[in-house]
């Protein structure tokens, strides 16, 4: 059986002013059933637009220039527009970022649960399925719920909503994107704790987009690192947390403010800039900020693939 | 990401006229306008006969040789009213246009600098204007003036200046509070020169868009009451006197009335097509989302 | 809530009566009498002292403008010069007659309008799309008083389809829905253009919204996510914008009644104008006013119904 989602040499660019921006480069992943994979990167290195991509919904401007993403085997991108609306939602459903701006300002909560399922399937529109799919995300007298206008919740309760939606479905891949960071530190502690709960009960593979590493250490059982359009280093929780090989992974685990001593006084931070993106240079793109490089780093670095799962895209790492 | 939205800059001053032409309606409307105004200039040497000439033995002919739009019920030239009419409309247009222009340039710019108290006013005032419905308050001030043509542009003026008086008094609020203006005042910059060096420069494209925008509705009005035989006066040729003829002549000459709603429907779509042009080219953040 | 329409009504109360004392003012500011205007050069001195008398003007004039007001609180609008008749009868006689026009004009192009613009969202950057712009753009310039005289000569004098004057005959429906078609057409068409424009930017700017991509992202259908989600977010602009155009719709049936000889407000001011009858004048502009404000605010109201955010807002 094929795997849920799988991403296969995916590139996208954004047509700018300057010219073309390589926002993703030649990216490969795949999430099996019950599995969680973590996308975890600094902004702009193209992990939100990796996700758009999962489900074909890229920004004005933005162009896959080559790839494929599958779902259960399928190749989404070639499919026509009508049965990718038809994965959309059904197959794979997604979490967004700002929940206080993803929902229709002027419609119930109830009104558009009901038309999200009903695009696909009006039986399960019902009142008493959205009702039980709003206890599960463990919103309190979901009944009520129905009638209320998104801006009379708060961010908290509307992700909750947000992530009832996409299980309504019950899709085999569940996209979330940057869920917690529009949140304050109590709702995202309680979206966290919503997300972990619901690892048991579904069965689908969860991707989680985030720059967050509490997120990805709580919630996920493998993870990619993006830098610059790229998957630079590819692992399980634990080797990317105790034993990261590529710098650029180990520099940003060593800035996460959970981790730093706090006896040291300062923030440590990743000197230097990510490269222009339309103009990027031949070799290793984290070169310039990169403290062991070799001569060799000029040249375009090896992906070097040290298990099932487990590769890293550096000079220095021998297989 | 976002610099891809951010780096739209705006064409530079000798770009407009070049992207102007570029652009299929924008070219229409100004040959359009530039063809009117040419009508309006030239009618003296142009018009074929004398517009208010009678012969009334070669009345209600239709279009020939010698009357190429035909005559009408008093046997004058159809062709040459309609090119003294252009003259008549597009004099009346520009001429309360100007005024209006001018009144609520001066206006706009007293309720932007003046005290609280005098904006808060004239505000009301503009509001109390332009919140009545149009048309009502320009037959009352007839009823109380009497028709013709100055009371035709004093009608104009007197709807269509609140929105330039709205439009400047914006401009000033928001350049007023703009830091390079307090820069400029902290150097001692008057009011006079902030008025020459910043504020108009700033108002003339949205000024020549809304002018552009208001001249159809003008030459809709002049011809409008005249038609209803509260604008200019008989026999002058306007296009509405033209108009209102041909319509009770319609059973004896249906092609007056054909003919004279011509001009008119050209005129109006003219400035209107110029108009937007302009706007697309002077104001290209919102063009992707206007039709062109 | 409560409070937010009280002030708006206020508002539209205040800005009434700065307008009425202008026009009662102007009247006294300009110089020429009313009543031997009214009555032409020929008149006898008598005969003008008569007519000044029955219209007020040996009041000096703050009486008079109080007076006005008094018996405009009472419902009196004042006595035509000329038939004696109270202003107020002979504006609801005919006012039935623009308001039907109105309506079913801006109804007919609200209709229109949404449906055009909202294809010209789905078909956004096609030919159909440019094709409609220039459209709307041209409907909206052309003056509907040259519609209505096009659609005249067209479909009542060469065509013979409908009738060319007239409203119709007295409990007729039949009749007076056939005369009712080409006004309706002449004063609305210009509308269909606007609303159009309106619809497809305002559209555009929602379909850009977040809450757009997260339809998407389930799924919905881009007729659904169209005229579900969408349509309902930037209808709400479009209500305020429809009643201040109800102004200029009322405008348009002034030209339009009189091409069509139909009875209503605009043939009725038109000859008070030529007739110079003072009283009926400014009744039908004071109670056009008044209608045109209480349109405007009921849709400010309506708004704050229909939009959630505005209504929580005011309720607190």
């Amino acid at each position: 059986m094929s795997a849920p989602l799988s991403v296969e040499n995916l590139s996208v660019v954004y047509r700018v002013a300057g010219g073309i921006l390589q926002a993703v480069r030649d990216v490969s992943l795949s999430v099996q059933r019950g599995e969680v994979l973590g996308i975890m990167g600094e902004s702009g290195c193209g992990k939100s637009t990796l996700a758009a991509a999962m489900i074909n919904l890229l920004p004005v401007g933005a162009e896959i220039r080559q790839g494929g993403v599958r779902i259960n085997g399928t190749d989404m991108l070639k499919l026509p527009p009508a049965a990718q609306r038809a994965l959309r939602g059904q197959s794979v459903a997604m979490v967004f970022q700002d929940p206080m701006t993803a929902f229709n300002p002027v419609l119930t909560i109830g009104r558009q649960l009901a038309d999200f399922a009903g695009a696909h399937d009006p039986a399960r529109a019902t009142p008493d399925r959205l009702v039980a799919m709003l206890a599960r995300v463990g919103i309190p007298n979901p009944a009520r719920f129905l009638d209320r206008y998104p801006h009379e919740l708060s961010g908290g309760m509307r992700q909750r909503v947000a992530i009832a939606a996409a299980l309504l479905m019950q899709p085999d891949v569940l996209i979330a994107d940057e869920p917690t960071t529009a949140l304050d530190v109590t709702m995202e502690a309680q979206i966290i704790h919503l997300l972990r709960d619901l690892r048991t009960s579904f069965d689908g593979a969860i991707v989680i987009v985030t720059h967050h590493l509490g997120v990805i250490a709580e919630l996920c059982d493998r993870v990619a690192v993006m830098y610059a359009g790229e998957v630079v280093e590819e692992g399980t929780v634990d080797a990317i947390f105790h034993a990261a090989l590529h710098p650029y992974t180990r520099a940003l685990l060593a800035c996460d403010p959970a981790v730093v001593d706090p006896s040291s006084g300062r923030l440590p931070t990743i000197a230097g800039r990510i490269p222009d993106l339309t103009a990027l240079p031949p070799g290793c793109a984290f070169l310039t900020r990169c403290t062991m490089a070799l001569p060799a780093c000029h040249n375009p670095p090896p992906r070097v693939l040290l298990a099932e799962g487990r590769s890293v895209l550096c000079h220095r790492v021998q297989p | 990401m976002s610099s891809a939205v951010d780096d739209i800059t705006l064409p530079a001053r000798r770009g407009i006229g070049r992207a102007l032409l570029r652009d299929p309606m924008g070219l229409a409307g100004l040959v359009l306008v530039v063809a009117f105004l040419a009508m309006a200039l030239l009618a003296p040497w142009i018009a074929p006969y004398d517009p208010i000439a009678l012969n009334v033995k070669a009345k209600f002919q239709p279009p020939s040789a010698a009357h190429w739009a035909g005559t009408d019920h008093l046997g004058r030239d159809l062709l040459s009213r309609i090119i003294w009419g252009a003259r008549l409309a597009l004099g009346i247009s520009i001429t309360s246009v100007g005024i209006a222009g001018a009144l609520g340039l001066v206006l706009g710019l007293v309720a932007g600098y003046g005290p609280r108290w005098l904006d808060s006013a004239l505000v009301l005032v503009f509001d109390s204007m332009s919140s009545l419905p149009m048309i009502f308050f320009a037959l009352a001030v007839i009823t109380v003036l009497g028709p013709g043509t100055t009371t035709l542009i004093l009608v104009i003026v007197l709807v269509s200046f609140p929105s330039y008086a709205r439009l400047i008094r914006t401009q000033t609020l928001s350049l007023s509070g703009a830091d390079y203006i307090l820069a400029e005042r902290a150097m001692g910059a008057g009011p006079v020169r902030i008025i020459f060096r910043h504020l108009l420069p700033n108002v003339v494209g949205p000024m020549v868009i809304l002018i552009c925008m208001d001249i159809p509705v003008v030459i809709m009005l002049e011809a409008g009451l005249s038609y209803l035989n509260l604008g200019v006066k008989p026999p002058s040729p306007s296009w509405g006197n033209i108009l209102a003829e041909g319509y009770n002549s319609l059973r004896q000459a249906p092609h007056i009335v054909v003919i004279a709603g011509i001009p008119l429907v050209l005129a109006t779509l003219g400035f209107t097509f110029l108009g937007e042009g302009l706007r697309d080219v002077l104001d290209p953040r919102g063009a992707g989302r206007r039709w062109t | 809530m409560l409070a937010y329409a009280i002030r708006r009504l206020g508002l539209s109360l205040l800005i009434l009566i700065v307008v009425m004392t202008a026009m009662y003012a102007m009247v006294f500011l300009v110089p020429g009498d009313p009543a031997s205007l009214a009555l032409g050069p020929r008149a006898t001195p008598e005969l003008k002292e008569a007519l000044r008398e029955r219209m007020g003007l040996d009041q000096p004039i703050l009486t008079q403008i109080l007076y006005f007001f008094g018996n405009v609180l009472q419902g009196d609008l004042g006595t035509d010069v000329w038939s004696k008749r109270p202003v107020l009868d002979q504006i609801l006689e005919v006012f039935p007659n623009t308001l039907i026009l109105g309506v079913v004009a801006l109804g007919w192009a609200l209709i229109m309008g949404v449906l055009l613009g909202c294809a010209a969202v789905i078909w956004r950057d096609t030919l159909a799309d440019r094709l409609l712009g220039v459209l709307s753009v041209s409907v909206i310039s052309i003056p509907s008083f040259v519609v209505a005289i096009y659609a005249l000569i067209i479909f009542a004098v060469w065509l013979k389809w409908l009738p060319a004057i007239g409203a119709g005959q007295k409990g007729d429906f039949a009749s007076q829905a056939r005369a009712l078609i080409l006004p309706a057409f002449a004063v609305g068409v210009g509308w269909v253009g606007y609303l159009a424009r309106l619809i497809r930017a305002s559209m555009l700017e929602v379909m850009e919204a977040p809450h757009i991509r997260t339809a998407r992202a389930f799924g919905m259908s881009e007729r659904d996510i169209v005229f579900r989600h969408a349509l309902r977010v930037a209808i709400v602009p479009t209500i305020s914008i429809l009643a201040v155009g109800f102004g200029s719709i009322l405008s348009s049936a002034v030209f339009v009644e009189s091409v069509f000889s139909r009875p209503g407000i605009g043939t009725l001011i038109t000859a008070a104008v030529e007739k110079r009858n003072y009283p009926v004048v400014m009744g039908t502009v004071l109670f056009m006013t008044a209608f045109y404000l209480a349109v405007v605010t009921a849709a400010d109201l309506l708004i704050a119904r229909l939009d959630p955010r505005v209504r929580d807002v005011l309720r607190s």
